[in-house]
């Protein structure tokens, strides 16, 4: 019983990382706004904008009222001073509208930035799982011949070719994957997410990366199990070395390689921003790089930063429960 | 020393001389256009040819080792003093400052996508070479301390400080003189490690244009200015040449972060 215990303090624990993570990203994408330089209505208004239109748009977006719980603003002699008020703040606010699936109006088009990012969330989700695929589908079959002719030459390509892989920054291949396959030879268009084919160029430009680091893993993985006693009585009992590899070793081989698989969900959901920009794939990374950072609606970059930040931890944390759930060496102690 | 090392060693070194001597090797104006000569492919007035406003790419490429090199220097410096004063804090005296980093900062933190962060930093703060150093500052300190506050938990139960102790040496004496001189070998791996990370990620961000704004010649700028359809038809080499000096640099500073990993730990050495 002791082992149930034990999991569960580790499940609420995760579970307590996951709110204090949520709690930083809404703080903080509430509090940075107060850095931008300048006014974020005289940002999006312009220099020509009458005191009235301001204090309207202010007053809208609720940008009056005071940003925190307590200010020190300036008074007539420039002297700062305390002022205490209470709950009756913009952080407060964002987290009560938040709290009702409401991330506010967007600065620009004044459209519920929930609306905004709903309709870009599925392409962005679509590339990651795309790229994911992409990259086990290279990456196992590589790494296991790499690791079951350890030392060979087409080991030591594959070693090659993993680490320029994970050397190569996605900015970087994807240009070269749209001049060599677009320009040069046509075979997809360059940009856009219209047609199914549009997702070939920028799911690889997405997952070369991981597939680099899977080969490595899976390569060493394998290596370390063809090392156990189970695989020298499978051979001993005579077994085929395509058989000892492919039903033992890989299937003991991949339990390490489907966590990292899990954690680096998170990692190509932030990677897919810089992709997004290169193929003009209409996701929530080009929604905050364009219309957001682009625009300076800084209510929708506020709006995209928290939901890729809280897909992100999600994934990583649903990652590490599933894993420890079914890991056997917790299970049994 | 493995040859991957030596190979980051010499390409490092290569990169330090063009930063330095980058007004003698390039003697080609970097901003200067001359739309006469746009797209020319390599030859020997360029070597690397000219982009899409007729500018010398080698000379830019040359230049941009300075951009890199100084973002790359001052983020690991700073990250590194940052990260290893409170890393060394924490673990040497535990107690609620140990308490807010390993329960907070790092679990917060570290699982949090770098990347991002400086993203979300960059776009409230302005673009900008400043903030972009800044905004990979305040992701890049917490690895260091995580990393100091483990050596020095593990160096505080040795018998040589117990005997410092002894004798009577203070805390910070302790700490300084007989702690952290003996954790400084992780932290120089990590450092060449960091270093790879803040030249890909000032890459990064000045290619989404949230970095160096663009006369300025970043790689990454560089890549964004080569990458139009039109441009990348005429004059592929203006993205090849950049994009092969950040793929160079970020894989000598990864060789030889791993190169002196395993030199200072005999026990990863291959046998």
């Amino acid at each position: 019983m002791g082992s149930l215990k034990h999991k569960i303090f580790g499940l609420l624990r995760r579970v307590g990382i996951l709110l204090l993570v949520v709690w930083t990203v809404v703080s903080l994408v509430t509090l940075l706004i107060e850095l931008v330089p300048g006014d974020p209505a005289t940002a999006i208004l312009g220099d020509q904008a009458t005191p009235e239109q301001i204090a309207q748009f202010r007053s809208q977006h609720g940008l009056d009222r005071p940003p925190f719980f307590f200010s020190f603003p300036q008074d007539a002699e420039g002297a700062r001073h305390f002022v205490w008020h209470g709950a009756d703040n913009r952080y407060v606010d964002y987290w009560a509208a938040l709290l009702r699936g409401d991330m506010g109006k967007s600065f620009r088009t004044n459209q519920p930035v929930r609306e905004l990012i709903l309709l870009r969330y599925p392409a962005t989700i679509e590339l990651a799982l795309a790229s994911l695929l992409i990259a086990v589908a290279i990456a196992i079959p590589l790494g296991v011949v790499a690791g079951s002719n350890r030392g060979t030459w087409i080991d030591n390509a594959a070693s090659v070719a993993a680490l320029i892989g994970i050397s190569l920054p996605s900015f970087v291949i994807g240009p070269l994957l749209v001049y060599a396959f677009a320009v040069r030879l046509g075979w997809f268009a360059p940009t856009g997410s219209e047609e199914w084919s549009d997702i070939v160029l920028p799911a690889i430009t997405l997952g070369a990366a991981l597939s680099a680091i899977l080969t490595r893993m899976v390569r060493s993985s394998v290596i370390e199990e063809l090392g156990e006693d189970y695989v020298r009585t499978a051979r001993a009992k005579g077994l085929s070395e395509r058989k000892v590899v492919y039903k033992h070793v890989l299937k003991n081989g991949l339990i390490p390689v489907v966590t990292i698989l899990g954690l680096q969900l998170g990692v190509l959901l932030a990677g897919a921003i810089i992709t997004e920009k290169i193929f003009g794939w209409q996701g929530l990374g080009l929604l905050l790089i364009e219309d957001g950072i682009g625009k300076r609606d800084y209510r929708l970059v506020q709006g995209c930063v928290l939901v890729i930040s809280v897909t992100y931890i999600v994934a990583n944390s649903l990652t590490d429960m599933i894993y420890r759930w079914l890991d056997p060496r917790i299970r049994v102690s | 020393m493995n040859r991957l090392a030596i190979f980051g060693f010499i390409v490092v070194g290569i990169l330090v001389f063009a930063a330095i001597f980058a007004p003698w090797i390039a003697t080609q104006d970097i901003t200067a256009t001359n739309l006469g000569a746009r797209y020319m492919p390599p030859s020997a007035a360029h070597w690397f040819g000219t982009d899409y406003v007729g500018r010398d790419v080698f000379a830019r490429v040359v230049y941009g080792a300075r951009i890199s090199l100084r973002v790359g220097i001052v983020v690991v410096l700073v990250s590194s003093i940052v990260g290893t004063i409170s890393g060394a804090l924490a673990g040497y005296f535990g107690g609620w400052i140990d308490r807010i980093m390993s329960g907070y900062v790092f679990n917060v933190f570290l699982a949090f996508p770098g990347l991002l962060l400086a993203i979300a930093l960059v776009a409230f703060l302005g673009a900008g070479l400043n903030k972009l150093i800044l905004a990979l500052c305040i992701i890049g300190w917490v690895g260091y301390a995580r990393l100091i506050r483990g050596q020095v938990l593990k160096i505080r139960e040795y018998d040589f400080v117990q005997a410092a102790r002894a004798l009577g040496a203070g805390d910070l004496r302790i700490l300084f003189v007989h702690i952290l001189p003996n954790a400084i070998q992780p932290l120089i791996v990590q450092a060449s490690l960091g270093m790879a990370g803040a030249v890909l990620s000032e890459a990064s961000l000045s290619f989404l244009g949230l970095g160096v704004p663009p006369p300025a010649p970043s790689w990454g700028v560089m890549i964004e200015d080569a990458r139009g359809l039109d441009r990348l038809q005429a004059a592929p080499h203006v993205l090849i040449f950049p994009g092969i000096a950040i793929v160079l640099t970020v894989l000598a500073f990864n060789f030889i972060g791993d190169g002196l990993r395993e030199y200072l730990d005999p026990r990863q050495r291959k046998r």
